[in-house]
């Protein structure tokens, strides 16, 4: 019922500005926007684009993960791994279907993705080195991806606020199970604390670039803000992520890896060093050191998947007929 | 490329409530769709049943008629028991 054909019918421009700005007055009073109400058009596509990375980062964050999961040191680690994998795996599915809710379909987005013009976060693109990097990812990858997406269950886009709550609930098992194991870790063999220490020193910058570019730099920001598709400012959730997560270092004994990190009196948060941008857009660019690796294996798991989606057609065409007799 | 069909899925959180929309997933098969349901939709005892309609199934109104459909409840508050005023010491109504 969601993927609805929208008869285009000329409008005028004073008739079309009177409904941008009752569209408008709906997000100012936090009236839901729900896939049958009048949207502007740059809504719909900025919303399309939006969702549909978010999804694919879900969908290609759980390679990194998915390679340790015949490693994991326990079978209760392994468990705790394959559950978060998949509650990943879900994520993407909550997504992709509130991005179907404004009109594009699911292949439309998955062609996008394989074919490298779709975007996904760059901290997908970094390799997993050791099992640390697990426990490094799911408090520090998990943890910001949580800032992002705990404002945005108050977005104005009814399909993707309610997915938003759905994965927000899931998302602090993530984080917890990550710490955890750091914890583990750190209180361990020297080594095995120096393996966190040494994850931690990889994924620290990585992290905070998940918050996007400086707010000054940031195109689209302005017009996604009024819309309430975006909620807060990049430096302004990055510099929360890096308040919070200092004390959890040191609660770890470990060292994050900026020294300008230094509580600041005045503004009474941290002041800390800068992300190195160019690193940033250069992964962005698929320059990254898995960016080819991380497609290709999405691209053969989807196109070895093929006879299993062709078979179960088959099947529901086959008892169709049957049940047409 | 050529998708499955699109399904809406209903789950009931528990026994004695009604079923609620959670979301869509695509499936060939309704039986398939409901596999799907459970692993996407109740990983963390969010249900006791699950219902899947096909999207294309559900007939709607349209939000355009919103006005036309809804208005004209809004100007009969005396269905609503606070409409009538009763002296206080009326008990049990
Ligand atoms: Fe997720
Ligand atoms: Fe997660």
């Amino acid at each position: 019922m969601y993927s609805q054909v929208i008869d285009e019918q000329p409008v005028s421009s004073d008739e079309l500005n009177a409904q941008e700005a009752l569209f408008q007055e709906k997000i100012d009073n936090d009236i839901k926007i729900e896939p049958r109400d009048w949207m502007p058009d740059g809504y719909r596509k900025t919303l399309i684009r939006q969702i549909s990375q978010h999804a694919h980062s879900e969908i290609v964050g759980m390679l990194p993960e998915g390679k340790w999961l015949t490693r994991a040191p326990s079978l209760t680690r392994k468990s705790i791994l394959l559950a978060k994998v998949q509650d990943e795996g879900g994520h993407g599915l909550y997504l992709y279907s509130a991005a179907e809710t404004l009109g594009v379909t699911r292949d439309e987005m998955y062609l996008a993705l394989h074919s490298g013009k779709a975007k996904y976060s760059s901290i997908f693109n970094y390799p997993t080195l050791t099992w640390a990097d697990i426990g490094v990812i799911g408090w520090l990858v998990d943890g910001a991806a949580i800032m992002n997406q705990v404002p945005l269950q108050r977005c104005s886009y009814g399909p993707y606020a309610r997915a938003m709550v759905r994965i927000c609930k899931e998302e602090s098992f993530h984080q917890r199970q990550g710490f955890e194991m750091l914890i583990t870790l750190c209180k361990g063999k020297p080594v095995q604390k120096a393996m966190a220490q040494d994850a931690l020193n990889r994924w620290w910058w990585p992290s905070l670039m998940m918050f996007g570019p400086p707010d000054a730099d940031s195109v689209h920001s302005a017009q996604s803000m009024r819309w309430k598709i975006k909620m807060n400012g990049n430096d302004e959730l990055r510099q929360k992520f890096v308040d919070v997560c200092v004390p959890q270092a040191e609660l770890l004994g470990l060292t994050i890896p900026d020294n300008k990190i230094i509580w600041n009196e005045e503004w009474q948060q941290h002041d800390f060093g800068e992300v190195n941008w160019d690193e940033f857009y250069n992964v962005l660019k698929g320059n990254g050191v898995c960016n080819r690796e991380r497609l290709k294996a999405r691209v053969d798991a989807w196109e070895d998947g093929a006879w299993v989606r062709d078979a179960a057609k088959a099947y529901a065409v086959k008892r169709q007929r049957s049940s047409s007799l | 490329m050529s998708e499955w069909p699109l399904w809406e899925v209903f789950i009931r959180s528990q026994h004695g409530l009604a079923h609620r929309h959670v979301g869509s997933l695509h499936a060939p098969t309704s039986e398939m769709a409901v596999c799907n349901a459970r692993d996407v939709y109740t990983r963390r005892n969010e249900g006791v049943s699950i219902w899947v309609v096909k999207s294309a199934d559900i007939s709607a109104s349209e939000p355009n008629n919103k006005d036309m459909l809804f208005e004209p409840s809004h100007d009969k508050i005396f269905r609503h028991p606070t409409f009538y005023d009763l002296p206080d010491d009326v008990d049990y109504m």
